[in-house]
């Protein structure tokens, strides 16, 4: 993959520094509390590009300048923001789930609850056009092509019934020992057959800042160790909203008459998840604030953002959708299929 | 799988049965599921489209919350 195309004045600093890192480069300053940063799409695509160098990197940025001292220095500056932000999306869900329940695994499904969702899965299932379908697949291809990578940081960070019960979880996200099965894989099949690229990275230059940030998020937590409670929050809302959301995708899939490999990889889902969220809510985070109480908020930091950064993503989708508009960026929609 | 495994039912809280190294589960019918995965998520409340498998439907019906227990039992 080649380091994708800018977006404003950030990215572009950012990405010439990733080929050509500058010893003398001045931090960049810290950015207005008042800035929509979930939105900036200068500010996102530049942030996906760092993180990006801690999975699969580019071809045209030397993989040693992942620990360059600039590009780390830029990257706090913009998690910052991000970390401001992510905070007052989430405040109010996290304060009600703290006060209103006493047991961590109650909390986290209260905070998974408290969203305002636009179904966009019954859209899908009943009502979108093949090209909304693929456009959908295309916003998920920046996650799904490296499913579970995120969350899979926090293994050595954790001990005891917490890991175990993560290595369980991720060894089924991983293909149970069949490199056939890795969900990753059976996404790329997934988007084959609806007649889309399936290589990694083909679709980040048309996907809008929320999407970026959804992923963003992911990153953030699961390279941050003090974080990991809230790549586990996340991890437990992403399982636990996923089973129910996949049936339909797939009922959608089937009624646009889509090649038999989209449904698989959504029927997949619908039975992985429903043991995945299981492992998540009950034994990861459970256990995980039983053996460390002070992480009892990020658990819940965490799967908050999952639900409400994937509600705005979902909400601004369908708001394209019910407008006639294409929800990617700057491509007509036939350029895409 | 090995035979030595100890295969593992857990019941979750209004939830499916946690089923660890099991080769097949046999519905009321009498029919034989196999699977291949480690750990499967048995339904429980009745209302799957997917029976034997949990699909998340008991988080949309109201169901009576199962007993709470785990039980062990050997394979092969």
């Amino acid at each position: 993959m080649q380091l994708p195309r800018p977006r404003g004045p950030v990215s572009e600093r950012v990405f010439a520094e990733m080929v050509t890192p500058d010893p003398k480069a001045v931090a960049l300053e810290p950015f207005a509390r008042t800035h929509d940063v979930l939105a900036d799409d200068d500010l996102q695509i530049a942030l996906w590009a760092l993180y990006e160098l801690s999975f699969r990197g580019f071809e045209d940025v030397d993989a040693d300048h992942e620990w360059s001292p600039g590009l780390l220095a830029t990257r706090r500056v913009l998690e910052e923001a991000f970390e401001a932000a992510l905070r007052d999306l989430t405040e109010d869900a996290v304060e009600r789930a703290s006060q209103e329940h006493g047991r961590t695994a109650e909390q986290v499904l209260a905070v998974i609850e408290d969203v305002d969702d636009p179904r966009l899965a019954r859209y899908l299932q009943r009502e979108a056009t093949e090209e909304q379908y693929r456009e959908f697949l295309v916003h998920r291809s920046i996650y799904h092509l490296k499913e579970s990578d995120p969350h899979a940081w926090a293994i050595p960070r954790l001990d005891g019934g917490p890991k175990v019960a993560l290595a369980e979880l991720q060894y089924d996200e991983f293909g149970g020992g069949r490199p056939d099965r890795l969900h990753s894989t059976l996404f790329a099949r997934a988007l084959e057959g609806a007649g889309l690229d399936p290589s990694y990275g083909a679709y980040v230059d048309v996907v809008p800042a929320l999407t970026l940030a959804t992923n963003n998020a992911m990153s953030f937590f699961g390279l941050h160790r003090r974080l990991r409670g809230a790549i586990m929050g996340h991890l437990a809302a992403f399982e636990s909203t996923s089973s129910l959301p996949c049936r339909r995708y797939s009922g959608g899939a089937a009624r646009l008459g889509f090649d038999s490999r989209v449904n698989e990889y959504f029927d997949e889902h619908v039975e992985a998840d429903a043991v995945h969220e299981q492992l998540a809510v009950r034994t990861i985070c459970q256990q995980l604030v039983d053996q460390d109480p002070t992480l009892q908020r990020d658990v819940l930091l965490g799967a908050s953002t999952c639900v409400r950064l994937d509600a705005l993503a979902s909400a601004q989708m369908l708001g394209a959708w019910h407008q006639g508009l294409s929800s990617l960026l700057g491509t007509p929609q036939e350029e895409v299929a | 799988m090995s035979d030595q495994r100890a295969c593992q039912v857990e019941i979750c809280p209004d939830g499916p049965a946690l089923v660890r190294g099991a080769d097949e589960v046999i519905d009321s019918s009498g029919r034989a599921h196999r699977t291949t995965r480690p750990v499967v998520a048995v339904c429980l409340c009745g209302r799957s489209q997917r029976a034997p498998w949990c699909d998340g439907t008991h988080k949309v019906v109201t169901a009576a919350a199962p007993p709470s227990s785990a039980v062990e039992a050997r394979v092969g």
